[in-house]
This record gives C-alpha cells, structure tokens and sequence, in this order.
C-alpha cells in the first residue's frame, strides 16, 4: 500500500454513508441521506441561477435517458440536470426504439450498458421494472423515474425540498395527502421520505383509494407516522401541507368513487377547508391540475409553486446524479 | 512544540500483518492570539499590495476559508474604514479526483457583488498541492471575469503539484507527507488553533 494519509485527503469533508449505487424508492434511505440530498440540491440551485449554467463535475459521463411511458417534464428535467453537470445526455423514447420492435427491456438495457452508460435513467409502466435492471447491470447505476403504481423517488426527493423550503423543517410537521393515493407512485415515495425526515403523514380520500397496506380498519397506522381518515374536514386541522392529487375521471367508472360531484363536495381543497388548517399552510399539487375538481381554481392559481417547483426537480436531479457518480468506484448495490 | 498527545490505537485482529496509521503526538503551530495576529498581518498586505481595498472581493473557499475571510475583512474595516464584501465559493463540483474519494458534501456558493473588475482574494486554510486552488479559480472564471485574482492561506505546507503558489502565507511549513496540517476555526471546531499532526506507518505483525 502507497496510501500516505489515513483518511480522505485533508481539508475535505465527506460524508460518512455509504456510497449509493442506484436510485429505485426512498425506503432505504434514512434522514441522514435525505438531508445530504436536499443540502446538496440547494448548492446546486445556485449554478442555476447562474449566468453560465454548467459546471465541469460529470464531463465525460455518459447518462442514459430512458422513458417507455410519456413524459416530457421528468425527462426534460433529466436531461437538463445531467446537462448543467457536463454529462452526454442521451434520450430514448418508446416509439421509434427497438422496444417497439419487441426487444425485451433487458436486452435493451445490457446494449446501453455496453455503450458505456454510467447513469441510466429509466421510467417504466411496471412496477418493480428498475429493480430488475439494477439486478442484472453491473456496471451502470440506475434510477428509478417512476415504475407503475410504486416508486418515484425524485419526485419525492423534489416535494421534500419544495417543503423544507417552506417549513424550514419537516420533523413534526403534519402532511395531508387527499386523493387516490392507490394509483400514485410519487405518494407512496412521498411518505417514506416524509416519515423518514420526521413528518406525520394523514392521507384523505375515499376509503376505495387508499393502498390497502395503508388503511388498516382497526385505526392503528401499518406504518409509524402514517394515519388514515377518510373526513378531510377531520384529517385537514392544523396541517402544515396540504397535498391534492389528480382524480383521473375513469375512476368513477371503475367504482371507485361514487361521483365527481360527491368527491368534490368531500374532497376538494377550497378556501373554507384552508381555513381549518394552520394559517399560511402550504398547498401542493404534482400536476397536471383538475381545475374545479380536487382543488379550486383560486387556490389553484394563487398558490401554484410550478416555477419553484420546476428549479427545485432540476436541482433535486443534478444532486442525485452527482451522489451517485461518487459512489461509481467499488460502491455496493443499492 | 509545547503539548504532545497520544491519541487512540486500535489493534483488532484485522489489522494484523497490515500496514496500518497509528494517530501520534500532535504539535501546535498557532495558538488563537497567533491566528489573530496572523490574519493582522495579511489584512494589511492585502490593502497594501492592492493600493487600498476599494476593489477587494475576498473569497473563503467552503469550509473554513469561509470564517478566515470574514475576519480578515473585519481587520481591514478596523484599521482601513472600508467595508470589503465577503463571498464563499464550493468548488467540490470542480475537482478533478471525483471518484476516487467518499462523496464530498456540496456547500452554497454565493458571491455579495458581481465579481467584474474586482480583485478577488481567495481564502482557504492550508495550500499543499495546489489543485483546490486551481478548481477554485476555475470556479470562480465561470462566475464571471475579475480584474486580478490572488490567493491567501494561514499555512503553507510545501508539496506543490501544479504552477500555483499563494501570494499571502501566514505560516511556511515545510512538512512530509506523513504529517497533516489542521487549522481550526472556532465557528466549526470550537477553537483556533493550527495544529500538525504525525501520522506514523507502522506495520504490526
């Protein structure tokens, strides 16, 4: 052994965990990792801010993009992440790839690999796609941008930046989640980042949308600091976010929920139900929005963080990007 | 040379038949009043090389240049009546040993003025290679076009690896590569001191 100093070179601070190889949900992460995350985000805010945009620190890192559902926001603010960092971002969408003719999704992931991908980025409408990936490749760390009904952890990572800015902690404070948490990725994200940075976490809605792992009919919580209560006028007191989620319209078809005008008279965020909440509570919505619906069009408008939301997934993206590339040399899985 | 003390060993089994760091004695280069006076000495060649401190945009490089800037300014406002702008610069997304280390946290980077037509010194607590301060300039061109950048430091290590040197040094300190040099800052360790540090290799068998 050459080694001259006992630890990292000196002067330099580094964080004691361990380095992360892929991205897939936020439930192995612990407050420690999210804090690094969301601190590292919020340097990276500044480059944006900036008139050069770029910084040198992924120059010649290839990130693969690779989106086999619609998306243009998550993947544009990929590519933009990878892009401020120097990374080479490369899209590949669905229609016009060989998935569509028929390749399978390992053997178009192990061709990327061997183009030397460092990063890849995939968005998948089966659950549980990305953990097959980082199972099967061994050179090219993988992140999870939203596989089905599961995970999507980067959305999370963004919500739990957009409310420590606002809150300027998250330990005590009290979520609301109204809506069909059962086909929401980002929720299910959402509450293991939530729950892990110290936040109680109430979800709302019509008894037919909560995640059955979730709604436990005895009233205990399945999950520590987790709480359901199908009345929003209940579950809304003194909560510190509110978040509405999209109510998708065949849902009603499907049984699921009786009407949409019943559901907005018992579950839309409007200005009286704002009123039993803390004054000054943030309001959220993943978007796109149903006007009229699960929120009202004034508070839609009036408290819309979409420019602030838009910087901070940008910013979200360029610290887990960078995260993951420091652990690119001899990290373990996962 | 006044205090020396032995700090852990730790001896299990697995380091046996390797080469392992034993933390030896450490000597104090600078006590408090020492820093105090240090910086003194730099806040007034700063003002003196640069014909006042009109221009003057001093830079700490994140983390403990941060607080070693902020009190040079405060030491030229005490003899110089001239209020000199403080930033702090991160250059972890500059360095060029990326992967080779744990991951580096990523600290604000935040400039008070635009940096154009002002002599920005950067301030970092001990220069040994030289490749913080070239990311540091690099760093600093993206953020816009000083007229002349110079570069101070408490202490000096020696071990140069690229054609920088510092323009103000508090303390030269010829060391080996066995040694580490500490300053610490009161904002972060609770003390100022510049401490030296013996990081023997022994082999145990």
């Amino acid at each position: 052994m050459t080694t001259r100093a006992p630890a990292a070179a000196p002067g330099i601070e580094a964080t004691s965990l361990q380095p992360r190889r892929h991205l897939l949900d936020l439930d192995d992460m612990g407050f420690a990792e999210i804090t690094t995350i969301l601190d590292s985000a919020e340097a990276m805010r500044e480059v944006l801010h900036r008139s050069i945009k770029k910084v040198p620190s992924l120059r010649g890192k290839v990130v693969l993009t690779l989106f086999l559902e619609p998306s243009t926001r998550t993947r544009v603010s990929f590519e933009q992440a990878g892009k401020m960092l120097s990374a080479d971002v490369i899209n590949i969408g669905g229609s016009g790839s060989s998935a569509e003719k028929g390749e399978s999704l390992l053997n178009t992931a192990l061709t990327l690999q061997a183009m030397h991908a460092d990063i890849l980025i995939i968005r998948h409408e089966a659950s549980g796609a990305p953990y097959f990936l980082a199972r099967s490749l061994e050179n090219t760390s993988v992140v999870n941008a939203g596989d089905g009904r599961h995970a999507h952890p980067t959305q999370a990572l963004l919500d739990l930046l957009t409310m420590r800015d606002h809150l300027e902690s998250l330990a005590g404070a009290k979520v609301v989640i109204v809506g069909d948490a059962l086909h929401s990725r980002v929720v299910r994200s959402d509450i293991f980042g939530l729950v892990a940075s110290g936040a109680s976490v109430t979800l709302s809605g019509p008894p037919t949308m909560i995640p059955l792992d979730l709604l436990n009919p005895r009233g205990a919580p399945s999950l520590p600091g987790v709480a359901v209560e199908p009345d929003l006028d209940t579950a809304i007191v003194d909560a510190d976010v509110v978040m509405a989620l999209r109510i998708q319209k065949e849902r009603q078809d499907a049984g699921m929920m009786p009407s949409l005008r019943e559901y907005t008279r018992r579950w839309q965020i409007n200005e009286d139900r704002m009123r039993l909440a803390k004054p000054g509570a943030l309001i959220m919505h993943p978007g796109p929005m149903n006007e009229g619906v699960e929120i009202t069009s004034s508070l839609a408008h009036g408290s819309a963080q979409i420019e602030e939301q838009v910087t901070n997934g940008v910013a979200v993206r360029m610290a887990v990007l960078y995260q993951l590339l420091q652990g690119s040399d001899g990290g373990s899985l996962t | 040379m006044a205090r020396a003390k032995l700090v852990v060993y730790v001896t299990t089994s697995y380091h046996f038949g390797r080469e392992v760091f034993l933390s030896q004695p450490e000597h104090s280069l600078m006590t408090a009043e020492d820093m105090r006076r240090v910086i003194g000495r730099i806040a007034h060649e700063v003002v003196e090389r640069n014909h006042g401190a009109a221009d003057v945009l001093l830079v700490g490089l994140q983390r403990r240049g941060v607080p070693l800037a902020n009190r040079i300014a405060a030491a030229i406002a005490s003899f110089e009546r001239a209020d000199v702008p403080v930033g702090a610069l991160d250059i972890n997304l500059y360095r060029d040993d990326l992967t080779s280390r744990p991951q580096p946290l990523v600290r604000p980077t935040r400039l008070p003025v635009p940096i154009e037509g002002r002599v920005a010194v950067l301030v970092d607590d001990v220069f040994f290679t030289g490749r913080t301060a070239r990311a540091a300039l690099n760093a600093l061109m993206d953020l816009g076009r000083p007229t002349v950048v110079q570069l101070a430091v408490m202490v000096d290590r020696g071990h140069r690896e690229l054609p920088i040197r510092p323009d103000y040094v508090g303390m030269n300190v010829p060391t080996s590569h066995d040694q580490e040099i500490q300053v610490r800052v009161s904002e972060f360790d609770e003390v100022d001191e510049v401490v030296l540090i013996e990081h023997e290799r022994r082999v145990l068998v």
